[in-house]
């Protein structure tokens, strides 16, 4: 079956999953969930009321094998971990860091320009205001754990909210490609049975994770991923590994072997999250999606659970067409928040050394806003890394007002390709050549201190 | 028992009943005539115990194939293919029915059904036995239209309302009122009944779209172009084709401008209307073509674009198979597709009689039809909400699509997904499954007794032969662990409802 065939065959390349925005995963306990089957106890919810034991084992660097799956089990714990956190929607440059001294703001956002005074100014470039629901950057950025793109793109840039966002993850500017550029880094270091390897936080798997052939988990939450049926041992432990067996045998079509690989690291992440079922943060975190979802990771993090690149979507729609501020504001707010508490989770665990936090968007938003006090699509947005170990000085300037590319968008200075290659090197230790195509002709930005 | 009298020899005959597999997944209860030479054994009356049945076999040369139509052999598991891509998957016993049928009476009994669509059974409640309330209550909206899969007898039109709620995505998200969602699925219902251009016209102008893409902000004033550029890209022509320029969009958002909608604090969008006060009267140059157009202009505009045809055929055939159809099939559609004015339901017909669709590999069924295809082998209704933070888990809660490009038909699989489908055979179990620990399950069954049960209460899946072979091994470990009577009931109960889980959560059943 040719799908090269066809150039224009559309699904493969129009369609891509973006983490559901509605509800906050699947609740622990519904009414009428039925209670497994059994008088007494199982194994698992042994386990689970044991949690802070276990954890406390794991803290320890002990690993409990039998709980395991051999290939999480036996993967090296990686020193270095990246966390990719995208914001949904094309968020909008010029509100999180504000051009507040440039002449032509106040013409272009008549509506949506910060008043002056709102804002601490940017350290780097005193034009710039951090937008006040982001001044939990603003403080990140002041402690030299910042470093921000101001402008990062690429040339001809497409409006096209899936693909652009698809030529970020994929980390080339081609339409057809399947696999996301840290699933080719998987696919190239990773191993064949650690699907925690790659993470994506979320109810769907995050494409940039996308691997050729390696094992990657997409899991919502980390507490309460159990598989309940109405069995209990000895019938359950026979139930599994018949479940287990059916996603190892031979698959004779794709969507089989889909099934099959789907099944195989359902039931790994079965056997090491059952664990997880209560965990305790140092810190405190803010009420959002994102902050649930980031607090999990730390615990899993600290329990040296085997990650290596994980995915997120932060709270919020940042496709503003109308009434931008009602929903930028507040997203931001949830969004830079649940970093910092993320941050100070890490330093809390002694683990910031081996976190970097990468945020992205598809693309910027037009600097003219539009007549619904929203803005249109533009092209070139803003990202930043995160992290003590970053580098905490910005990759390229911003580029002004005066001068904007012929759609009247922002101009780029600098390649979102360019910081995936910095990132490969410079915290993976890994050539980017083989990960993403015309590597050598990138600039290769220090994003480390 | 007939007794004949043969020229030379003496041949008596019997009849029997005997148990004969059709090699689709069920072994049936057939009396069978058995001839006797004298001095010969009579055969024994009892059949035996029902033996399992031979599991799935492929059956068909993978590789493309030229357009046309397909005359392979029509059976239990073709229909079953056709009944779950074109339908939410057969309730016990309609694949044996439309088999008989053959494959183009089938596919038209599907597609052209007589009468008006009757939902057969009980209305549908939430865990408390009280009735739905889609227009009102969050998620009522994804049950309600879950229920009319399950217990409608024209599955086909709800099927293609699905694609098309996938197609022209709209969210509630966005939306102010359900009822407006719902109202849209009415129109995207009707859509396979007429051409795509009526359909692009209902769907533009619809409520819930104004809002969703913006076309109620739109005006003259100050254009909004979200809706031109998802009609283009999405809708009619796809992106990266050539088909339009970043200028086309500006303009055709300038000629879709007018329609408006009032605010009510409790109604939200209310009063939606086309207000030529609102609209811009200048000339726009869409697709090089100046003239003073209108939301019609460019909806007629862009079914017209010559790059149209080949759009609408590959993204519809992808509904329906999964490898892109060859060159030859791709221009036969478009010629359909043109020929008959664009109207929809020939070119779904053409597809769903197309050698690829019953000789190609199989394609992963979307969550809701997973779902509804689970309560309509099992002959359950809807009786619970969990159905809904069930769908959204197995990533699809109807009318909350993630985005306008719809649902990413190519990932629907991964550990978290996989996990939420586990929890709706689970959630369905609740019903057909069994007590284990309250002495009620009294069955003695054998291995296979056990499994053939398990089969039946879905109305006979055929499961390719390494699954089958691993529940009759999982169902031959249990006996082993009984070493008290006690736990003789609780442990075979127990055993039915892993058999039961397993039949549901393997891939067979994940894949139409």
């Amino acid at each position: 079956m040719t799908d090269h065939c066809c150039n224009n065959y559309t699904r493969s390349r129009l369609l891509r999953s973006a983490a559901a925005q509605a509800g906050q995963g699947l609740p622990s306990i519904e009414p009428g969930m039925p209670v497994p089957a059994g008088t007494g106890l199982t194994r698992r919810g042994f386990i689970a009321g044991a949690a802070g034991l276990a954890l406390a084992v794991y803290a320890a660097g002990k690993t409990p094998l039998p709980l395991f799956e051999d290939g999480i089990a036996k993967a090296a714990q990686s020193d270095r971990v990246l966390v990719s956190i995208f914001l949904d929607g094309g968020a909008d440059a010029l509100s999180l860091l504000a051009p507040v001294g440039h002449s032509r703001y106040h013409e272009l956002r008549p509506v949506l320009a910060l008043n002056a005074g709102d804002g601490t100014p940017f350290s780097e470039d005193g034009s710039l205001h951090w937008h006040p629901s982001a001044s939990a950057l603003a403080q990140l950025h002041s402690e030299g754990k910042v470093t921000v793109f101001p402008a990062v793109g690429y040339d001809d840039a497409n409006q096209s909210h899936f693909t652009s966002r698809h030529f970020w993850e994929v980390g080339e500017l081609d339409t057809d490609t399947r696999t996301g550029w840290m699933g080719r880094y998987l696919d190239l270091v990773g191993s064949n049975d650690n699907p925690l390897q790659g993470l994506s936080l979320s109810n769907s798997l995050a494409p940039s994770l996308a691997t050729r052939e390696k094992p990657v988990a997409a899991v919502e939450g980390i507490t309460d991923y159990n598989l309940w049926s109405r069995t209990s041992e000895p019938v359950e432990d026979e139930m599994f590994k018949s479940f287990k067996r059916m996603g190892s045998m031979k698959s004779q079509s794709p969507a089989l072997d889909e099934s099959r690989r789907a099944i195989r690291s359902t039931n790994i992440i079965r056997e090491t999250l059952s664990s997880f079922d209560e965990f305790v943060s140092p810190v405190t975190y803010p009420e959002a999606r994102l902050a649930t979802q980031l607090s999990g990771l730390a615990a899993l993090l600290g329990a040296g659970m085997p990650l290596h690149c994980v995915s997120v979507t932060a709270d919020g729609a940042y496709d503003t067409h109308s009434a931008q501020v009602e929903e930028f504001d507040g997203a931001i707010k949830a969004t830079c928040d649940s970093i910092l508490a993320f941050q100070r989770d890490l330093e809390a665990r002694g683990l910031q050394d081996r976190v970097l936090i990468q945020v992205w968007s598809e693309f910027g938003r037009r600097p003219e806003e539009n007549g619904s006090a929203g803005t249109d699509h533009g092209a070139a947005g803003v990202a930043f890394l995160i992290g003590s170990r970053a580098k905490g000085q910005m990759v390229g300037e911003f580029p002004g007002l005066t001068s904007l590319d012929p759609d009247d968008n922002l101009r780029h200075t600098s390649d979102f390709r360019a910081m995936y290659c910095s990132l490969l090197e410079q915290w993976f230790g890994q050539e980017a050549a083989p990960i993403i195509p015309g590597a050598s002709k990138f600039a290769r930005p220090v994003l480390l201190k | 028992m007939a007794v004949k009298a043969g020229r030379k020899k003496k041949q008596v005959t019997y009849r029997r009943k005997r148990w004969v597999d059709s090699g689709e997944g069920v072994v049936h209860l057939r009396t069978r005539v058995f001839r006797r030479r004298k001095g010969e054994k009579a055969p024994r009356k009892d059949p035996g115990p029902r033996p399992l049945p031979r599991p799935q076999k492929a059956r068909h040369p993978a590789g493309p194939q030229p357009f046309g139509t397909y005359h392979g052999p029509f059976g239990r598991l073709e229909a079953t293919r056709l009944l779950n891509r074109a339908g939410f998957g057969p309730a016990p016993g309609q694949a044996e029915k439309l088999a008989r049928m053959g494959m183009k009476k089938a596919v038209l009994s599907l597609t052209r059904p007589r009468g008006k669509a009757k939902l057969i059974g009980p209305d549908p409640v939430d865990e408390y036995g009280l009735p739905l309330a889609p227009f009102d209550s969050w998620g009522h909206d994804h049950l309600w239209w879950l229920d009319r899969m399950v217990r409608t007898n024209q599955p086909f039109k709800e099927r293609m309302a699905l694609i098309f709620h996938d197609w022209f995505a709209t969210s509630i998200a966005s939306v102010s009122q359900q009822r407006q969602m719902i109202d849209q699925y009415w129109k995207l219902r009707d859509g396979i009944k007429g051409t795509f251009d009526d359909l692009v016209l209902e769907v533009t102008k619809d409520p819930a779209m104004l809002q969703w893409l913006n076309g109620g902000d739109n005006n003259k004033w100050s254009p909004n172009e979200n809706y031109a550029r998802e009609l283009m890209e999405l809708f009619t022509l796809g992106a990266d084709r050539g088909a339009y320029t970043e200028d086309d969009i500006r303009e055709a958002a300038r000629a879709l401008t007018g329609w408006r909608y009032d605010w009510d604090d409790d109604l939200g969008a209310i009063n939606f209307r086309f207000d030529p006060e609102f609209h811009d009267e200048e000339q726009k140059k869409i697709f090089g073509r100046k003239g003073n157009w209108n939301w019609r202009d460019v909806c007629r505009l862009c079914v017209t674009h010559q790059l149209h045809a080949s759009f609408f055929v590959e993204k519809m055939w992808s509904y329906f198979v999964p490898a892109a159809p060859s060159k030859s099939t791709r221009q036969a559609l478009i010629r359909l597709y043109l020929k008959n004015n664009r109207r929809i339901l020939p070119v779904v017909e053409a597809i769903l009689q197309h050698p690829d669709f019953y000789r190609g590999p199989p394609m992963v069924k979307p969550p809701v039809v997973f779902n509804a295809s689970l309560l309509r082998a099992l002959k359950l209704p809807v009786e619970t909400s969990s159905w809904i933070w069930l769908g959204d888990g197995a990533g699809q809660q109807l009318f909350l699509p993630p985005n306008v490009a719809g649902w990413d038909d190519e990932r629907w699989l991964d550990t978290s997904t996989v996990r939420a489908r586990w929890l709706m055979v689970t959630y369905a179990l609740e019903k057909r499954g069994h007590e284990a620990w309250d002495d009620s399950y009294r069955e003695k069954e054998s291995t296979r007794e056990a499994v053939n049960r398990a089969l039946s209460t879905f109305g006979w899946p055929a499961l390719r032969a390494d699954h089958q072979n691993e529940l009759v091994s999982m169902s031959n470990r249990i006996p082993g662990f009984i070493t008290d009577e006690w736990q003789q009931r609780p442990y075979l109960a127990m055993r039915q409802n892993a058999l039961l889980q397993l039949i549901a959560s393997c891939p067979d059943f994940q894949l139409s």
